[in-house]
């Protein structure tokens, strides 16, 4: 279980993480807001809770791995690790610019602590379920984090490796899927419905658990829990919304890509500074 | 690279399928890295030797091509080295978007074997018949596509590609080669070889179709036409140099490949011709049509894939160079 004083700096991580993203992307004025904000608390237990690595070493063996199959999200996560000291702050400023090291989806290629190239939705799986099982094969005592898109799961792909995980028994691997109900054209219920997820998860064999996705304690549990599991790959759905802690985002239905203008990025800003200076 | 015609061209006595599978377990003897998939073709690769020995190694992952491409890449990217198989179309149209992304432009590094190519799939019909592999992954930037020809040449390209960075297709012929190479003969990747010399022109050919090659050029001798044959065996990166040399000591190409002639040699050599030596080109290959099912000999009638048909094009295409 967490501290009080470690959930105070995870939740303060987690508007960091919200600041700097809307920053960069407010920065460009567009780009992937909706999603970038509804995982922000996670990546903020990841990367202040939960993973092992060194921003010195970024490729150190024994690291814990991060596939973001919903690579739209880079921008958050490219803030968490500029934050983390993997790259220079000033960096994200680049985002999207030409020669960038941080392009809309995440590239290993190209950005420091970016351990691999997703942005054709539903590959991340495949990906993640080849890491995990490389690092088991190759005798690493390691976790391998997969986060999917609500949306990228009426991909087949997803399905194809949700059912090689369990049969593999890959409980090095830990799947989060940010369930904000929204993908491009709209909700998911009413383009093609993803349902239960827990109790599909749990029909192909995985332990599966149900969070609220901006609660950073639920989160931490969930993931204690999972790494208790010694035969079956774990599954965590996010209950989040789309576009969370951001002014101009989290009331808009159509929150997947959005312009920005100077002023809903200060107005933004102003509200998340307000709620750091409170804590 | 030492590269020898074989004395005698007989039909190999032992499978290509279980060459590969012999060359593996030899490989994976000392290099423990290697691993090996397939989406439920393991016993039609013969590969069960394998995976009685290695089974720690060995990742069936059932009828699900798309995401063997993409574990296979997650798997190099802890520094494993996969060779994953599957038929030639299973393996390259059917999981285009992940070879391209998670292996190509992710820069992992992955060996796609895909086997029964071109007309050789025969009994299992139109559906399984790849005429297109090659030519949908030449559009990957920096991929390598090798074909090797016989046994030696499998082997000696096995052995390389494990100690290789980079993502490469094996088109690989499952059943038993012609053997066209001495056993001491060595490869270098991105070069081609020539086979025989000639000065009227030059046959470039790939697979089953080197030995048709061979074939053709003995036939047309006979009537007095010296024709020059060479195994281009690395469709990418393609041989320039040698494509360049043949072109201006011969003055004219025929090419002969088991695949369409849409993206597939005849594209690749015509590409370095229309840039350097403009020299009449001819082909022998499939015509932009569908596969269709039937035994190997009959197939082979069918879409044109004969020595009669290279002579056939070897007499066009002088006609073309004389005129």
């Amino acid at each position: 279980m967490l501290s009080s004083e470690k959930i105070k700096e995870v939740k303060e991580f987690a508007i960091k993480i919200r600041i700097e993203t809307i920053k960069a992307i407010g920065n460009l004025g567009f780009g992937h807001i909706g999603g970038a904000m509804s995982i922000a608390d996670t990546i903020a237990v990841l990367y202040d809770a939960v993973m092992k690595y060194d921003p010195k070493n970024p490729n150190w063996e024994d690291r814990d791995y991060l596939i973001c199959s919903k690579g739209h999200a880079g921008p958050s996560i490219y803030s968490a690790l500029a934050l983390k000291g993997f790259f220079p702050i000033e960096e994200l400023m680049t985002l999207n610019k030409p020669g960038t090291h941080l392009p809309s989806h995440c590239d290993r290629n190209l950005t420091t602590g970016i351990d691999m190239t997703t942005g054709s939705l539903g590959q991340g799986s495949s990906l993640a379920v080849g890491v995990a099982l490389g690092n088991r094969c190759c005798g690493r005592k390691n976790t391998t984090y997969l986060i999917l898109g609500d949306g990228e799961m009426q991909e087949g792909q997803v399905w194809e490796a949700v059912l090689y995980a369990a049969q593999q028994k890959l409980s090095n691997l830990i799947v989060f899927v940010d369930y904000n109900k929204k993908q491009l054209d709209g909700y998911t219920a009413d383009i093609n419905d993803l349902g239960d997820l827990k109790s599909k998860f749990e029909a192909f064999n995985w332990f599966a658990q149900e969070v609220d996705g901006h609660n950073v304690s639920e989160i931490y549990e969930a993931v204690e829990n999972a790494k208790k599991q010694n035969e079956k790959p774990s599954a965590i759905i996010l209950h989040t919304v789309k576009g969370k802690g951001c002014s101009f985002a989290e009331n808009e239905l159509y929150n997947h890509h959005m312009t920005v203008s100077r002023q809903q990025m200060e107005e933004a800003l102003n509200v998340l500074l307000n709620e750091l200076g409170r804590r | 690279m030492s590269a020898v015609l074989a004395n005698m061209r007989v039909k190999e006595d032992k499978e290509m399928r279980n060459v590969y599978c012999e060359t593996l377990m030899e490989l994976s003897e000392e290099n423990n890295k290697i691993v090996v998939l397939d989406a439920d073709l393991m016993n039609s690769m013969g590969m069960t030797k394998y995976a009685n020995k290695y089974p720690e190694r060995t990742f069936n992952v059932g009828i699900q091509e798309a995401n063997m491409v993409g574990i296979a890449a997650g798997l190099s990217a802890t520094g494993l080295v996969p060779f994953a198989h599957s038929f030639g179309p299973f393996a390259t149209r059917r999981c285009f978007d992940q070879l391209f992304l998670s292996c190509g432009y992710a820069k992992l590094n992955v060996r796609i074997v895909g086997s029964d190519p071109g007309v050789t799939a025969a009994y299992n019909g139109g559906t399984h018949m790849p005429f297109e592999d090659m030519g949908i992954l030449r559009n990957i930037p920096n991929i390598t596509i090798l074909e090797p020809v016989d046994s030696v040449m499998l082997k000696d390209i096995i052995k390389q590609t494990s100690n290789m960075y980079g993502l490469f297709y094996i088109r690989l012929l499952r059943k038993n080669a012609v053997k066209i190479y001495e056993d001491s003969s060595t490869f270098e990747i991105g070069k081609g070889i020539t086979l025989k010399d000639g000065r009227d022109v030059t046959i470039i050919a790939t697979g089953i179709m080197v030995d048709d090659a061979l074939k053709a050029s003995d036939e047309l001798e006979k009537t007095g036409i010296s024709a020059r044959v060479v195994n281009i065996f690395t469709l990418k990166p393609i041989d320039k140099e040698l494509i360049i040399k043949c072109a201006k000591e011969t003055g004219a190409i025929v090419t002969a490949e088991n695949h369409s002639v849409i993206n597939g040699l005849y594209s690749a050599v015509s590409e370095v011709i229309a840039e350097s030596t403009l020299v009449p080109v001819e082909k022998v290959g499939v015509m932009d049509e569908f596969g269709e099912v039937g035994p190997l000999d009959y197939l082979k009638q069918r879409f044109k894939l004969t020595p009669e048909s290279i002579v056939e094009k070897v007499k066009k295409v002088l006609k073309r160079k004389n005129s």
